[in-house]
C-alpha cells in the first residue's frame, strides 16, 4: 500500500465516567478499505464522529494527509478533502438530483456566495459525470424528496466524491437497504474508490459486506479495538468470535 | 431599598407569576403533545377573566360565589378548548404544521370579537375576592390577603400537574406522546381522544389563570395577545413542555417585573421579560430546564419550488399598472396598501418558507422601517426621498443585530426570539416619547410634492415594491437561495459540504429585514402617520396570515395572500363592526377546505383536473 492518509492514535473519548473509546489507533491509505466493526454501543459511532468533526475527542492524534484536524469543523474537514456519507440519508428533498450534486460541486468551487446569478448554469457537465459513476444520471431532474432509498444512498455517494476527497467516511453504508442492493451499493463504492486512489473508512453492520469488500478489518468493542488485520484473519480471530457470538460458545 | 419593600416586591412577583405559570403550563402542555403552537391560549385566558366576571355577579359576591364562579369559568373555558380542537383543529392535524398556527390566529380574531359583542369594549373591574380582601400586615407592609393565597396556589397546581402526569395512565400518554407522538399513535392510542383531552386540560389551565386575575387586573379585549406574547416568553425560558422550567421562569419573569416597578423602573416592565429570554435562550438554547426538541421523524419533505412564469408575471404589473386610470381614489390607495405588504409577505416567506426560518416578530422591520423613514424626515429633517431610501437600511442594522441571536436557534426556539425581539422594538416605540411621540405616533410623514397626488405615490410604491420582490425571487433561484433551501432541507449535509450555514441564514435574515423595512417607510409617507401598531405583534401576525393563506411552499402565495388579506381586512372592516370574527371564520373555512393555502390549494386543483 501507498502513502498513509488517515493516521489516528491514542483516541479518546468519555461521557461522563463511561469510556466510550478508550486509546484507539489505526490508519488508512490511499485507495484501500477499511472496516470498523463492532457490536451496538462499541464506540463506532463516537469514533466517526471524532474523525468528521462533530465531536471534540478528549486526546489523542487524528493526522489527515500528515495534518492533525483535531479540533477542526466538519465544514474545515471538509475542506482539506474529506468526504462523507450518513448513516440516514442526509440529502436536499426538495432540489432534483443534479442540483443536490451541483451544490457540492458549486461549494468546493467556491461559488455560493452569488447573489443574482441563476443556480445550476455551471458545472452541470461535472455534475452529470459524477451521477453517470453512480448510475443517477437517468433521474438526474427527480427531486431527491421522491426517490427510493437505494437510489437516494447513490446520490450521497456522488455528493461525497464531489470535492475530489482523498478521504471518504462513510456511517452505515447500507443501513435501511436491501440484502442485494447492500453489496452492490458497495462494489459501487470500493470500485470508484480504488480507481482514484480514495482511501474509505465504513462501520457497517452487515457482515456479507464487510468480508466481501474490506481491503483490511479492524474490531472495536467496548470502546477498545480488540483485533484488526485481513478479512481472513478477522474472522478467525477468536475475541472476535467471542464477541459476536456471545461468550458461551 | 429597605429589606421590606425587597419583600414585599419579591411577594407581588411571586403573586404573579402564579397566572402566568397556569397559563404558560397550558400552553406547553398542548404542544408538547400536539405540537401545535396555540396563538388562542391568550385569548382562552381573556375568556377565563370575563366569565369569571360575569359569573360572579350572577353568583354574588360572597366566598362560594366567587370560588364557584372562579371554578366554572375555567371549565367552560376548558370546553372552548374542547370546541376548537373538535371542530378546527382535528379536521387539520396532516396540514403542514404552520398552517395550524394559521387556523389558532383565526380563533384569536373571532374570541376578540366574540368578546367584544358580549362585554363591550370597556375595561371590566371585578370585585376584590369576598373573604380575603383584607390586607395582611408583612413587615410593617400591607399585602392583600387574595396575594398570599394566589402564592400558593401555583405551587399547588404544578404539584397537581406533576402527580396527574407522574401517576395517571392519561398523563403516562402525555408523556409518551410528548416524547414520540408517531410511537404512541403505533401502539394504538386513541390520538383523537388524548388531543381532545389535553386541549381541555391546558385550556381549563389558561382559564383558571384568567379567573384567578379578576380582583387584581380589569377584563379587556387586549389581553389575549398581551398574555399570549407573556406565555411564549415563559415556556420558552423555561423549557418546552417542562413544567418545572415553566413554573421556574414564571416566577424569575413575575418578580423581574415586581422589582422593576418596585425600583421605579415601571418602563423597564415592557421590555424585560425579553431580555430575560434572549439571555437565557443565547446561554441555554432550549430553555432553562428543556430539552432539545425532539425530531419528527415522518416530516413532509417541502416540494420543489418554481421559478414564476413570465407572461403571469408581465399580465399582473399589467393589471397593477392601470389601476390608477381607474380614477377611483379608494382602489388606489387600496392597491396601495397591497402592494407595501405584498413585499412585506414576501419578505417574511423568504425567510420563512425557503429558508425555514419562521418568524412571529417580522413586523419589527416593517416598523422600524416606518419610523426610521419618519425620523429622517420629520427629526433629521432628510429629503423625503433620501429619508426613503435610507429608512430600508435602518432596519436592516437591526436585523444584523436580531438576526445573530436568532439564527443560534431553529423552529418554535427561533420563532419565539423573533417575537421578543420584535416586543423590545415595539416597548422602545411605544414609550419613548420624546423621539416617537409615544402611543400617539409621528404625523405629517407626507411626500414630496411630485409624490403627492395618490396616483403618483401608487407608481412609485408598485414600482419600488416591485424591484424589492423581484430582487427576493431572484435571490431564492440564485446560488445564496439554494444555500437556504438546502439548509432548511438539510442543515446536517451541508454542514458536510463545507456551507457555513449560520452565515446565509444570517444574510438572509438581514436582507429580508431591509426590504421589510422599504415596505415600511413607503406605507408610512403614504398614509402621512404611523403608529407603534406597525410594530406590534398583531402586525407579525398579519404578514404570517397573508404568507400561510397565500401558501407558504409556493412563490405568489405570499403576494396573493397579502392582497385577499388586505381587501378582506378593508372591506369587512366597512361593513361590519365584528370584522375581525368575519376575517377569522373565513380564514377558518379557508384553511379547512385548502390545507396548503389559496395558491397551493389551486394548483392542487388544476393538477387534478388537468390529466382529465
Amino acid at each position: 500500500m501507498n502513502g498513509v492518509v488517515l493516521r489516528v492514535d491514542a483516541l479518546h473519548k468519555a461521557f461522563g465516567g463511561v469510556q466510550a473509546v478508550e486509546d484507539v489507533a489505526f490508519a488508512v491509505s490511499a485507495g484501500e478499505l477499511l472496516a470498523l466493526i463492532g457490536p451496538n454501543g462499541a464506540g463506532k459511532s463516537t469514533c466517526f464522529n471524532m474523525l468528521n468533526g462533530q465531536l471534540e475527542p478528549d486526546g489523542g492524534l487524528i493526522e489527515f494527509e500528515g495534518r492533525n484536524i483535531v479540533g477542526m469543523s466538519p465544514r474545515a474537514i471538509w475542506r482539506l478533502g474529506v468526504g462523507r456519507t450518513f448513516q440516514i440519508t442526509a440529502t436536499f428533498a426538495s432540489l432534483s438530483v443534479r442540483e443536490n450534486v451541483q451544490m457540492a460541486l458549486y461549494s468546493h468551487a467556491g461559488k455560493l456566495t452569488q447573489f443574482l446569478s441563476r443556480f445550476g448554469s455551471e458545472l452541470r457537465p461535472e455534475a452529470d459525470a459524477l451521477l453517470a459513476q453512480v448510475g443517477m444520471l437517468d433521474q438526474a431532474e427527480r427531486p431527491c424528496g421522491v426517490l427510493a432509498y437505494g437510489d437516494l444512498k447513490r446520490v450521497e455517494l456522488a455528493m461525497a466524491l464531489a470535492n475530489q476527497p482523498r478521504l471518504l467516511l462513510m456511517d452505515e453504508p447500507t443501513a435501511g437497504m436491501a440484502p442485494r442492493e447492500r453489496v452492490a451499493l458497495m462494489e459501487l463504492a470500493a470500485r470508484l474508490a480504488r480507481a482514484q486512489k480514495i482511501a474509505v473508512l465504513f462501520t457497517e453492520h452487515d457482515m456479507d459486506v464487510v468480508f466481501s469488500q474490506a481491503d483490511r478489518i479492524i474490531v472495536l468493542d467496548r470502546g477498545r479495538l480488540i483485533a484488526g488485520g485481513l478479512p481472513a484473519e478477522v474472522r478467525a480471530n477468536r475475541d472476535v468470535q467471542a464477541v459476536y457470538l456471545g461468550s458461551g460458545h | 431599598m429597605s429589606y421590606a419593600s425587597f419583600v414585599i416586591q419579591l411577594l407581588n412577583g411571586l403573586a404573579a407569576a402564579s397566572s402566568l405559570f397556569l397559563v404558560s403550563a397550558g400552553l406547553s402542555l398542548i404542544f408538547g403533545v400536539t405540537r401545535i403552537v396555540n396563538f388562542a391560549h391568550g385569548s382562552l385566558y381573556m375568556l377565563g377573566l370575563y366569565g369569571a366576571y360575569s359569573l360572579i355577579e350572577a353568583l354574588g359576591r360572597t366566598p362560594l360565589g366567587f370560588w364557584s364562579a372562579v371554578i366554572l369559568a375555567a371549565l367552560a373555558v376548558g370546553l372552548v378548548g374542547v370546541v376548537i380542537e373538535v371542530v378546527v383543529l382535528r379536521r387539520i392535524y396532516r396540514a403542514p404544521e404552520l398552517f395550524q398556527l394559521l387556523a389558532t390566529f383565526a380563533i384569536v380574531l373571532v374570541i376578540k370579537d366574540v368578546a367584544l359583542a358580549v362585554w363591550g369594549s370597556e375595561d371590566l373591574v371585578g370585585p376584590r375576592a369576598p373573604g380575603l380582601a383584607f390586607p395582611v400586615e408583612i413587615l410593617g407592609r400591607r399585602i392583600p390577603a387574595y396575594d398570599l393565597l394566589l402564592i400558593v396556589i401555583g405551587p399547588v397546581v404544578l404539584a397537581a400537574m406533576w402527580l396527574l402526569l407522574a401517576r395517571t395512565r392519561w398523563g403516562a400518554l402525555v408523556r409518551a406522546a410528548t416524547q414520540d407522538r408517531e410511537m404512541v399513535g403505533a401502539l394504538g392510542v386513541d390520538q383523537a381522544r388524548l388531543f381532545t383531552s389535553v386541549f381541555f386540560v391546558g385550556a381549563v389551565l389558561a382559564g383558571l389563570g384568567g379567573a384567578l386575575q379578576i380582583p387584581r387586573e380589569p377584563a379587556n379585549l387586549d389581553l389575549d395577545l398581551s398574555v399570549i406574547a407573556d406565555a411564549f416568553v415563559v415556556t420558552v425560558v423555561g423549557g418546552l413542555g417542562s413544567l418545572g422550567g415553566a413554573f421556574l421562569a414564571a416566577v424569575l419573569i413575575g418578580v423581574a417585573k415586581a422589582f422593576c416597578i418596585g425600583f421605579g423602573f415601571s418602563k423597564l416592565t415592557l421590555v424585560v421579560e425579553f431580555v430575560i429570554m434572549g439571555l437565557v435562550l443565547v446561554m441555554r438554547p432550549y430553555g432553562l430546564l428543556g430539552k432539545p426538541p425532539a425530531t419528527a421523524r415522518f416530516g413532509e419533505p417541502a416540494p420543489p419550488l418554481q421559478p414564476p412564469r413570465r407572461w403571469p408575471v408581465v399580465a399582473w404589473l399589467v393589471a397593477f399598472a392601470v389601476v390608477p386610470l381607474l380614477g377611483d381614489r379608494y382602489i388606489t390607495v387600496l392597491m396601495t396598501d397591497i402592494a407595501c405588504f405584498a413585499l412585506f409577505a414576501v419578505s417574511l416567506h423568504f425567510i420563512m418558507g425557503p429558508a425555514g426560518m419562521v418568524s412571529f416578530g417580522h413586523a419589527a422591520y416593517f416598523g422600524l422601517g416606518a419610523y426610521a423613514g419618519a425620523l429622517l424626515f420629520k427629526k433629521a429633517g432628510l429629503p423625503m426621498e433620501l429619508a426613503l431610501v435610507l429608512a430600508p437600511f435602518v432596519a436592516g442594522l437591526f436585523a444584523v443585530v436580531y438576526g445573530w441571536f436568532c439564527v443560534r436557534l431553529s423552529g418554535v426556539y427561533l420563532a419565539m426570539l423573533t417575537l421578543a425581539f420584535a416586543q423590545i422594538s415595539w416597548s422602545v416605540v411605544f414609550q419613548w416619547d420624546e423621539l416617537t411621540a409615544g402611543s400617539n405616533g409621528l404625523v405629517g410623514v407626507w411626500p414630496s410634492m411630485w409624490l403627492s397626488g395618490k396616483p403618483a405615490y401608487y407608481y412609485m410604491t408598485l414600482a419600488l415594491c416591485g424591484l424589492g420582490i423581484a430582487l427576493l425571487w431572484r435571490a431564492l433561484f440564485s446560488p445564496f437561495g439554494y444555500v437556504l433551501r438546502a439548509g432548511r432541507d438539510s442543515p446536517l449535509r451541508a454542514e458536510a459540504i463545507g456551507i457555513d450555514l449560520r452565515a446565509f441564514q444570517w444574510a438572509a435574515f438581514v436582507l429580508a429585514g431591509t426590504l421589510a423595512g422599504l415596505a415600511g417607510a413607503v406605507f408610512a409617507f403614504s398614509k402621512g402617520s404611523i403608529s407603534p401598531s406597525s410594530v406590534s405583534i398583531a402586525q407579525s401576525t398579519d404578514g404570517l396570515v397573508m404568507v400561510l393563506l397565500g401558501g407558504v411552499e409556493t412563490l405568489t402565495g405570499p403576494v396573493v395572500g397579502a392582497a385577499i388579506f388586505t381587501w378582506l381586512r378593508d372591506t369587512l372592516a366597512r361593513e361590519t363592526e365584528f370584522w375581525r370574527a368575519a376575517l377569522g371564520v373565513v380564514i377558518l373555512l379557508i384553511v379547512i377546505v385548502f390545507p396548503q393555502g389559496l395558491v397551493g390549494g389551486l394548483k392542487a386543483l388544476y393538477a387534478r383536473w388537468r390529466p382529465a
